[in-house]
């Protein structure tokens, strides 16, 4: 019963090569002389760490929609409000170092005449609070969002259509300057986290190690949720609905679990990006990030997990050389990757791969039916 | 609830329907239906299609609320306050009329599911399965003669077999009553012959409420049986009476 | 003076100048009057200046308005020794203030000008607002009028009467009525009746300047004129507000139609065919672009039909976007049918395809789409401002919708339509031709689509962006209608439309949008499917 272990040999794989990249990355960065072959040089560990948060969000976005079918097309808010969260607390880091040198208030707030800090940002200089905050925010959200809607029975399609208009909402909130979050400019100029420069090789090593180490955490929670049998539920309503209420579950209870603790997977997605990046702002909430981050997973393969967060890497990789590369072709690419994708490879990278296993494996299947019944 | 002290046919029932309609944008599903089963009882439910059967079942389970008319579930609970996963803990199990299983679980899984067991998220998410839980599985495979596909895919079982799979569900939730709808709709003769042998086994002892339009299925079961005709109740009694009854006849069996 | 005269007039016409003296002495009280008017301009003193224009007012003079604006433009000149008053052609050039002759004058340079400050500048801008109450032109006696109302110069008052007794058009006698009124409700002095009938009058005339100036004599009057300002300022508001809010609902039902043309293709491929297309905004796009197309076309080739443009890139647009729209369907759409969620994330790439493609042929920057006359300007209409772009898009969204109605309801193709949506299997079972059908109801979405691109080119940006700002609004409103039910759409875009026009002056644009979007959040969990949802147990399979 391979399949319900909560390491399979595909996830073994996947935890080892991130614990090795947490491991050996930051040496190879830090340790070795500019130059040699050996050397990562800073901007690809940020680049890397940046991949790595968006895997950890397609996995999150797996989780709801791979397992429970929900597409949420505003998990990209999530994220946004995660990270957010870790801006303010950076943002109060800054202190007397901005352009005017206020103790108290951050460079934007000074221009746009504030006179005193306004109460959603107290505390955030602390970086527990602001670390309880990551979580509790998108947790908040989608909790509310998900007990109205799943009560409510919003399925399908009309579901995706609101989560798409609850981001679009966010984002045209959020590009307000009344909303006390940098409007427009976002939060950017950072300097320091925690007492570190946020721009020192260090730094970036570290936030990369712990943003593999944060991977590895998503994908043991959510693979622990979907191998138990509280995953197999969130399974079952996938496939029949109706038939798991009448089988006595609370659907709704299930769907409001996996959609919060999904959205706290993006929250601190979103929040160990910030730092990598050096910028928050509401471009984050767009509606169209939410439907990339879709078809991150949909490339590696829903439902899988590890699919998700390799097809976050992959596109995001693809993106990065393309830019380079092509940099008008990027968009067409991109376009073409979702149409086939969709239309091809409903099961994605990691779907193509294991029908090449099973094929391999074929020969042997019986024999391991019957072991497993004896 | 006044009425349940007053009236003897309510508080002596397993399940009780009164006057109950619903309509849908103006078309009348039901129009006044009644309906008593008392407990351990099984009841075939014939109609013309239309009649309104499978909108009883989802008055019953709480999919559908009524507009008006009384449903209470062992003379006390009122169903049509409660909704589906509150009305299935109470002990109702439902078959769809078209086979409904979790195609992409083991049939093994489709059971477990299904197993009396708390069905709050966090016990199933933190909780420990109950030690008898694989003898309680196997038990149920035997009894739908699904043993040996244990291990498959529910996607991969054949018709017949997904309908007994849902049987094999219905059985695990171990319900006070079940609601079957066409529960040989597609099957083989064979097939046929065995599911009634299935629900008969299952009729020892819980209440079962079976709709079928197979009139030769209806009579292996030997029961009492509701003709339902436009939404309300045209004939009831034995399969012989039924059949002789000219309205039945007219609007049903034809003649 | 005689003496200029003389010397100007020579022989041959000497008995004209008979004449005139003749003339000249009929009138002779009148004209000394004038001369001593005259001479009060010539005292270098701003008392007799004011007094002079007044006078000059009174006196109905016709060379009164010549002088005004001379002495306005600094032209009007005097002689201190001889009292003589002299207009200036800005050049050398002087006539004589009292006949209009031309003047010779032996050392221009010893003439001083007319002095002004700001009490005589205000006294000629009066007289001149009513000089003009007699000019044969019934816009500019209006204008003039206006001008009075607005100054409520009681020295106005005598012209003011005259006009209203000369007057012929009722429009001009209104507005001299006005200007009246304005001036009598704040004379204290004046006799009560007078002053309630000025109050009705101005009641009467309801707007914005009629309710400043009831305002001001509530403040300043007191017994039945004040009460009767203070009824006619609240009579006057609550029309104002009745007016505003028919104003801002056909600001919403503008709007709203923009909201309607650019859901209802998507009423169609989504509500009926089950299908998200996330592409429907770059149908819009593509739509507006033909449009600009056809303009420069008929630009180049024949430029005397460009106010019919729009005509010709109606249907021009819903075939290019329906052809397109077909071949979507036949390569990408027909594999995902009855996966909805998918072929939102494919023809999201398409989207994704087609606005970098449509930049690299037409460039990143707004393509100017230019409006035809019938589309320009605006009328009013009681006391709405009715702008004719508005008013035809309105007019055009409307028509698409009967006219897709129609095709539903009305034509085989539609009875197909409505055939293979509600049992595909059926349908097929019964000789239609599922896959063509699909095609074509996919093609007609997307036609409709890029109709509303050439609607749209008129009142946005054409860009390459252009579908994007409408793609969201256009699935709430097909979502807030009740998915497959074309009533529903129009109802929700109307709705949309007004609520967002009313909400938007409370408490401003971007909130007005976010506070909609989470009016739509929420209603959808009090109506899942929309407000005009199919019920039944057939909906939930």
């Amino acid at each position: 019963m391979n399949a319900n272990r909560l390491l399979d040999t595909r996830g073994l794989v996947f935890v080892a090569i991130l614990v090795a990249a947490a491991i050996i990355v930051p040496v190879l960065a830090l340790a070795t002389p500019t130059g040699s072959a050996l050397h990562v040089p800073p901007y690809l560990v940020a680049l890397m760490g940046k991949y790595l948060c968006f895997a950890m969000l397609a996995l999150a976005l797996d989780l709801v929609w791979g397992y429970c079918g929900i597409l949420s097309l505003g998990h990209g808010a999530f994220f946004a409000l995660g990270g957010y969260a870790m801006g303010m607390y950076l943002m109060r880091q800054i202190g007397p170092r901005g352009v005017y040198a206020n103790p108290l208030l951050p460079d934007f707030m000074v221009f746009l005449n504030y006179k005193a800090l306004p109460v959603a940002w107290w505390g955030f200089n602390w970086f527990p609070y602001a670390a309880v905050m990551v979580l509790l925010v998108p947790g908040v959200l989608a909790f509310a969002f998900g007990w109205l809607a799943f009560r409510s029975r919003v399925t399908g399609v009309y579901l995706s259509i609101i989560t798409q208009a609850m981001t679009y909402a966010l984002q045209l909130a959020f590009f307000r300057n009344d909303m006390g979050l940098g409007g427009n400019n976002g939060l950017t100029d950072f300097k320091d986290i925690l007492g570190f420069n946020v721009q020192s090789d260090a730094t970036r090593a570290t936030l990369f190690s712990l943003s593999a180490l944060a991977l590895v955490g998503a994908y043991l929670i959510a693979r622990a949720m979907v191998v138990s049998k509280f995953g197999k539920v969130v399974i079952a309503i996938r496939d029949a609905e109706s038939r798991t209420r009448f089988l006595g579950y609370r659907v709704e209870s299930y769907k409001l679990v996996v959609f919060t603790v999904s959205a706290m997977m993006a929250g601190v997605a979103g929040a160990l990006y910030v730092p990598q990046v050096g910028i928050i702002n509401p471009g984050e909430f767009a509606p169209a990030n939410s439907i990339e981050a879709v078809i991150w997973v949909s490339v590696g393969g829903r439902g899988t997990l590890v699919g998700a967060a390799l097809g976050a890497i992959l596109v995001n990789f693809a993106k990065t050389w393309f830019t380079g590369v092509l940099p008008s072709f990027w968009l067409f690419a991109l376009g073409l990757l979702f149409i086939l994708v969709t239309v091809f490879m409903p099961k994605g990278l990691l779907g193509l791969f294991s029908r090449f296993q099973r094929r391999q494996a074929a020969p042997d299947a019986p024999v391991s039916v019957t072991e497993a019944q004896s | 609830m006044s009425i349940a002290s007053d009236n003897p046919a309510l508080t002596s029932s397993l399940l009780y329907l009164d006057g109950v309609a619903v309509s849908f944008d103006g078309y009348k599903a039901l129009r006044g239906l009644s309906l008593v089963l008392a407990p351990g009882e099984m009841r075939a439910i014939i109609g013309p299609n239309g009649a309104g059967k499978t909108t009883m079942m989802d008055i019953i389970t709480g999919k559908t609320r009524a507009d008006t008319g009384d449903v209470y579930f062992a003379g006390t609970h009122d169903l049509s306050k409660l909704d589906e996963a509150t009305i299935a803990e109470l002990g109702i199990g439902r078959k769809f009329q078209k086979p409904t299983v979790f195609e992409s679980h083991t049939v093994r899984d489709n059971i477990l599911l299904a197993l009396k067991a708390p069905r709050k998220a966090f016990a199933t998410l933190f909780g420990k399965p109950p030690v008898d839980e694989r003898e309680r599985i196997d038990q149920i495979l035997e009894t739908t003669r699904l043993k040996d596909h244990r291990d498959r895919l529910a996607a991969d079982l054949s018709h017949g077999q997904k309908q007994w799979l849902e049987i094999g569900m219905l059985l695990a939730q171990d319900p006070k009553l079940l609601l079957v709808d066409e529960p040989v709709a597609g099957m083989t003769d064979a097939e046929t012959a065995q599911t009634a042998i299935l629900l008969r086994e299952i009729a020892r002892d819980h209440s079962v409420v079976v709709v079928e339009h197979d009139m030769t299925f209806v009579r292996d079961l030997g029961v009492k049986v509701t003709v339902l005709h436009e939404g309300s109740v045209l004939a009831e009694g034995n399969l012989d009476d039924v059949s002789a009854d000219p309205r039945v006849i007219e609007v049903y069996l034809g003649r | 003076m005689m003496v200029q005269c003389k010397r100007r007039v020579t022989r041959p016409i000497a008995t004209v100048f008979f004449a005139l003296c003749a003339m000249m002495f009929a009138s002779l009280a009148m004209a000394d009057a004038l001369d001593d008017t005259l001479a009060k301009f010539t005292t270098d003193k701003f008392p007799d200046t004011q007094a002079a224009i007044g006078e000059l007012i009174a006196s109905g003079a016709p060379i009164a308005p010549k002088l005004f604006d001379a002495l306005a433009e600094g032209r009007l000149l005097f002689d201190s020794d001889e009292n003589k008053l002299y207009v200036s052609d800005g050049a050398d050039n002087l006539v004589d203030a009292r006949t209009g002759e031309k003047a010779n004058v032996d050392s221009p340079d010893d003439l001083k000008k007319v002095r002004v400050n700001n009490a005589v500048r205000a006294a000629l801008e009066t007289a001149r607002g009513s000089m003009s109450l007699m000019v044969p032109d019934p816009k500019a006696r209006i204008d003039a009028a206006e001008t009075i109302f607005k100054s409520r110069d009681p020295a106005s008052l005598p012209q003011l009467d005259a006009a209203i007794a000369a007057e012929k058009t009722a429009r001009v006698k209104q507005a001299l009525a006005e200007a009246r009124a304005a001036i009598i409700v704040m004379q204290s002095d004046a006799p009560e009746a007078d002053r309630l009938a000025a109050v009705n009058t101005l009641n009467a005339r309801g707007d914005q300047d009629s309710v400043g100036l009831l305002n001001e004599l509530v403040a300043a009057s007191q017994g039945r004129v004040k009460t009767a300002a203070a009824n006619a300022t609240a009579a006057i508001q609550s029309k104002l507000a009745l007016w505003n809010n028919l104003q801002n609902v056909f600001y919403g039902l503008s709007l709203g139609s923009v909201l309607l043309l650019a859901a209802i293709g998507l009423a169609i491929t989504f509500g009926v065919m089950g299908v998200i297309n996330m592409a429907h905004g770059e149908m819009v796009m593509l739509g507006a672009y033909t449009t600009f197309v056809t303009q420069e076309a008929i630009k180049a080739y024949k430029p005397e039909l460009f106010n019919y443009s729009l005509f010709i890139a109606i249907p021009l647009a819903f075939l290019v976007t329906g052809f397109i729209g077909v071949v979507i369907e036949r390569s990408i759409i027909r594999f995902l049918y009855g996966r909805p969620l998918e072929t939102l994330l494919a023809t999201f790439g398409l989207s994704l395809i087609l606005q970098p493609a449509v930049r690299s042929v037409f460039g990143a920057n707004n393509r100017e789409v230019g409006a035809p006359a019938f589309m320009a300007g605006s009328f009013d209409f009681g006391g709405l401002a009715i702008t004719s772009g508005r008013m035809w898009i309105i007019v055009f969204a409307m028509a698409v919708f009967v006219a897709l109605q129609l095709v539903l309801r009305a034509t085989s193709f539609g009875l197909r339509i409505r055939a293979v949506t509600q049992n595909r299997r059926m349908a097929s079972a019964m000789g239609i031709d599922t896959n063509r059908i699909d095609a074509l109801a996919f093609g007609l979405g997307s036609g409709i689509a890029g109709m509303a691109g050439v609607a749209l080119s008129q009142i946005d940006n054409v860009s390459p962006n252009l579908g994007q700002s409408y793609i969201i609004d256009s699935f709430l409103v097909v979502v807030f209608g009740g998915v497959g039910n074309l009533w529903g759409t129009l109802v929700a875009a109307l709705t949309l439309g007004i609520a967002n026009k009313f909400l938007e002056p409370l408490i401003g644009a971007v909130l007005g949008k976010i506070a909609l979007l989470i009016f739509i959040i929420l209603f959808i969990q009090k109506r899942p499917r929309g407000l005009f949802a199919l019920k039944g147990r057939a909906v939930e399979a």
